[in-house]
């Protein structure tokens, strides 16, 4: 692990956001991960799109289970909120903060052992919920924290760094999202920061529940020939199904794409703008994901992009219909109403 | 772009921009890394090897590393409470002069034979001293001439003793003539053909600039007894032959030498000094510094005043009239100082010093003896590589070469004449010139450890201790600069981003996993597609805006890009190759030291 912080001086040039932050202001504290750990990347990438947002740092909830994955929101917004729970557990843990007040932006950070081994259950449950938040899997396909045995998500047939062959076969946590009913589903690589940024912001600003697999490559123990989820690999099997540009605002920019070749989808105020790349697929055909996503499995290639998008998704407060304020905000005359508003209550349900 | 060719030695020189700019190539990083450790000896060394001077330099040096520092680039206003500034390399360096233990028993000595080759070094300022130092350590007999009765040359006459004492002089000049084989004589020299005729093997001219600029307007003749060339009358107070100067005086001139005329002035009764200068304060040639310390001995400086006439009431020069001016610029930005049309000015003073320029005079050289002479500037003609003149036998160097420049330039003047010197006594070719050492070791020590401290500090640039001003000013041999204690002189050190400990890339190691480019505090690595240089300096993580100074590039890599890294701003901090899995980049100390005169420049 590096012992320096990182230094404070900045290039002269860097510049600043709409709320006045530099992307140094979005830093954590130095990684303890190992080098060239891809969840690195993705915490830059974290970074860049809370900069390119404009979000005030403050306002980011960001929560984790355990494993090298939940170690990694120690590593950015280090002005921000967090929670580091029990192994498992981050999503029951963030719906809870979700109910309690829906003002914050919710960043849930798990790695595949945390959501696909022990969370699976907590994981499952709250796409079906809709919890307004943003679930990035960092995917490596190991337990990197006990030395490299396989997790639920390695592929069958992939091989350990010592030899060993998976013989279980490997959660797709993207179909398995789509199917529990998350309403925003993509897949990256963390290699790819082009492609992994927008997303990530597209992620932040979908007002439901929006999963990001990123398959993250670990350096230590998993980033060797016969590995499906090292750097080389995923590189040479990446199938991007499209590029999304992220249009804050309401005014999409002018873009010089060829007609037909591009879809502007709005999206709470913004506009998401996907440039095909694999002809006639498309992200709000929920059927045709899912058998793309298990062809190109078959196929042993990497299905990457913006996979599923429910253009008008419903999230957990509103389908139940609670309070639009914080319950932190909400005094006595608001909880006990008085005997009327009881009453009223009372005969709607005679 | 090409990838960039690191075994070039002027690659990652360049990228050391202290060391590079600096004429004698002094390893900056290296001998500020040797002060933090407290080794002020090694320190010392190093410089007196490339230098000659330290203690002397490390007062008065004109500083050309400073303005190059990076540190003076990278500095963030907001974080430091102050302006961007470099590192004190030139107060550092007489840190290592200060408290360096004795260094007698490690200077070199001349070999008990002489090789009976005799060289003639005409001055005994800084260039010819340099050429004896590194000439007498071969076997040479080296015999300097000069009309001052002391070594030094303008070192000892035209340098205020309250800016360099007179024992760190003798100090220095001890260590050279202490070499042995080193003569000293105590005479002016009339007339190059009779030195010629004595038949040395080579003759080195070292004789400065010796000539203050005088000034030709009404009232000059009538004012003379109180009128002084500010060299001359500096020399006089050096050797005490002056030792007072009028209540009201006034100095002619912006460089330094009417700094030290000036302060040197409110030393020997002064009470109303004036610096009043033609151009605009900005332009002035002084540096900055010397400006400040004037100022703060209550000396105003007057620009944009041009002198008109000296005037004189029965006969005695009661003041001097100034026409005032202003800055105007041509269509091609040159500047023009235009009357303003206002009344002239009129000062009071007893004395007039005046520092307006110094040149070169050579009234002792005769044109008939085979040394080719440039008519434009009256100078002969000297080759800027090796120093020769026309005349196989005559080398130039220092002042006397190409005009006044400052110490540093001499000693690089004097290393470089010493090398050809050598060079055309043992029948080579003199344009053949060495290539400098380069020694490239990684600093790696273990997993995040390296053999320099990478943390950065960002304290502002630390001051160097004055002393008191009402002592200061009493006592003209009273040292102003007190300098660094250790303890501020470790904090200072501490300043140094050690520019000269590199990060070298390793193209077919890398996985490219962005490690580096996350990491980078001053984003300035970059992995892109490969471009032409201006369109690549514009698609970095941030711009790279300064096209003075490198970017590196590597080969192609297997996702058909390539890494970009902006030298400009490195911090040298190291976090690349510390997150770096695979070990492509790593942090290697650059060693580079120039090649003197011996026999490594005959490449034996």
């Amino acid at each position: 692990m590096t012992y320096i912080a990182k230094p404070k001086l900045h290039h002269p040039s860097l510049p600043k956001n709409d709320v006045g932050y530099t992307r140094r202001d979005y830093d954590g504290a130095i990684s303890t991960l190992c080098a060239g750990c891809g969840h690195d990347s993705i915490s830059a990438a974290i970074v860049q799109a809370c900069f390119e947002l404009s979000i005030e740092p403050h306002r980011v909830a960001k929560l984790s289970g355990i494993g090298c994955s939940s170690k990694a929101p120690t590593y950015f917004l280090g002005n921000s909120h967090g929670f580091n729970t029990v192994h498992g557990r981050m999503p029951s843990v963030l719906t809870g903060a979700n109910l309690a007040n829906r003002d914050l932006i919710y960043m849930g950070v798990s790695g595949d052992g945390d959501s696909a081994s022990i969370g699976l259950g907590q994981f499952a449950h709250l796409m079906r919920r809709g919890v307004n938040m943003t679930y990035i899997v960092m995917n490596n396909g190991v337990y990197g924290l006990t030395k490299g045995q396989f997790s639920a998500t390695a592929d069958k047939g992939s091989v350990a760094k010592k030899g060993a062959v998976n013989r279980d076969a490997g959660i797709d946590l993207a179909s398995m999202a789509i199917i529990m009913g998350a309403t925003f589903v993509a897949r990256s690589f963390s290699g790819d920061k082009t492609q992994l940024v927008p997303l990530i912001k597209a992620a932040i600003s979908h007002p439901g529940a929006a999963i990001l697999d990123v398959v993250s490559p670990c350096v230590a123990f998993n980033n060797h020939a016969g590995s499906t989820k090292s750097y080389d690999f995923v590189r040479d099997h990446n199938e991007a199904v499209n590029r999304l540009d992220f249009i804050t605002g309401s005014a999409p920019l002018t873009a010089d794409y060829a007609p037909g070749e591009t879809v502007d989808v709005p999206q709470a105020g913004s506009t998401l703008r996907l440039r095909k790349i694999t002809p006639d697929y498309d992200p709000a055909d929920k059927a045709g994901a899912l058998a793309f996503i298990e062809q190109k499995n078959h196929a042993g290639e990497v299905a990457t992009g913006l996979l599923y998008l429910d253009p008008l998704p419903k999230d957990l407060h509103a389908n139940m219909n609670t309070t639009k304020r914080p319950l932190n905000t909400l005094d006595e005359a608001d909880l006990c109403p008085g005997s009327s508003v009881l009453d009223r209550i009372n005969a709607s349900l005679r | 772009m090409q990838a960039t060719d690191i075994t070039d030695p002027n690659y990652f020189h360049k990228v050391v921009d202290c060391q590079w700019a600096c004429p004698a190539h002094t390893p900056v990083p290296e001998y500020i890394r040797l002060i933090a450790h407290g080794r002020f000896s090694d320190a010392y060394m190093i410089n007196w090897k490339s230098n000659v001077f330290p203690g002397i330099l490390g007062r008065t040096c004109d500083r050309p590393c400073e303005p190059a520092c990076r540190r003076g680039r990278v500095e963030d206003e907001e974080l430091s409470g102050s302006r961007k500034e470099p590192v004190a390399i030139c107060r550092l360096k007489r840190v290592a002069a200060d408290y360096k233990d004795d260094v007698n028993h490690r200077m070199p000595r001349a070999p008990e034979v002489s090789n009976g080759r005799k060289i003639a070094c005409l001055g005994a300022g800084p260039a010819s001293l340099t050429v004896a130092r590194d000439l007498a350590v071969l076997g040479y007999e080296i015999t300097l001439f000069d009309q001052d009765p002391q070594l030094g040359g303008m070192m000892r006459t035209q340098i205020p003793h309250f800016r360099l004492p007179v024992e760190v002089i003798d100090e220095e000049m001890a260590y050279i003539t202490d070499i042995g084989n080193i003569n000293f004589v105590h005479k002016r020299i009339d007339s190059l053909k009779d030195v010629l005729a004595e038949g040395w093997d080579a003759v080195f001219v070292g004789t400065g600039a010796p000539r203050g600029r005088d000034l030709d307007i009404p009232g000059r003749k009538e004012a003379t007894p109180n009128f002084h060339i500010g060299i001359e009358w500096l020399s006089s107070v050096s050797f005490g032959h002056v030792t007072s100067v009028g209540k009201r005086v006034i100095v002619l001139g912006g460089g330094n030498t009417a700094m030290d005329c000036c302060r040197t002035a409110r030393r020997l009764g002064g009470e109303s000094v004036k610096v009043i200068v033609r151009s605009g304060f900005e332009e002035m040639k002084a540096s900055p510094w010397e400006k400040e310390d004037a100022m703060g001995e209550d000396i105003p400086i007057l620009n944009m005043l041009v002198p008109k006439a000296f005037v004189l009431e029965a006969g005695k020069l009661v003041g001097m009239t100034f026409e005032k001016v202003e800055a105007k610029y041509d269509d091609n930005g040159r500047r023009r100082l235009v009357p303003t049309g206002e009344p002239d000015e009129f000062h009071e003073c007893d004395d007039v010093l005046c520092a307006i320029g110094q040149e070169n005079a050579f009234p002792w050289i005769e044109r008939d003896i085979g040394l080719d002479w440039d008519d434009r500037w009256d100078m002969p003609k000297v080759d800027r590589v090796t120093f020769q003149s026309s005349h196989p036998k005559v080398f130039f160097g220092g002042d006397a070469a190409f005009g006044p420049e400052n110490i540093i330039w001499a000693a690089s003047h004097g290393h470089d004449a010493a090398i050809s010197i050598h060079k055309m006594l043992e029948g080579e070719d003199i344009y053949d010139r060495p290539a400098p050492l380069q020694d490239v070791v990684s600093q790696k020590m273990g997993i995040h450890e390296w053999s320099y401290d990478n943390d950065i500090a960002i304290d502002p640039r630390f001051k160097v201790p004055h002393l008191e001003k009402a002592k200061a000013l009493s006592d003209i041999n009273a040292e102003v600069e007190l300098g660094f204690d250790v303890a501020l002189a470790w904090k200072e050190a501490q300043r140094c981003l050690n520019c000269d400990v590199q990060t070298v890339f390793s193209t077919n190691l890398c996985i490219e996993c962005d490690a580096c480019v996350d990491i980078c505090p001053m984003d300035c690595i970059s992995f892109v597609q490969n471009g032409e240089e201006d369109d690549l300096r514009g698609r970095l993580m941030a711009p790279a805006l300064n096209k003075e100074q490198d970017i590196y590039v590597s080969d192609i890599l297997p996702t058909e890009r390539v890494m970009v890294k902006d030298e400009d701003v490195c911090l040298h901090c190291g976090l690349c190759a510390e997150r770096c899995p695979t070990g492509a980049w790593d942090m290697r100390k650059y060693f580079i030291e120039m090649t003197h005169a011996g026999n490594a420049c005959r490449g034996l």
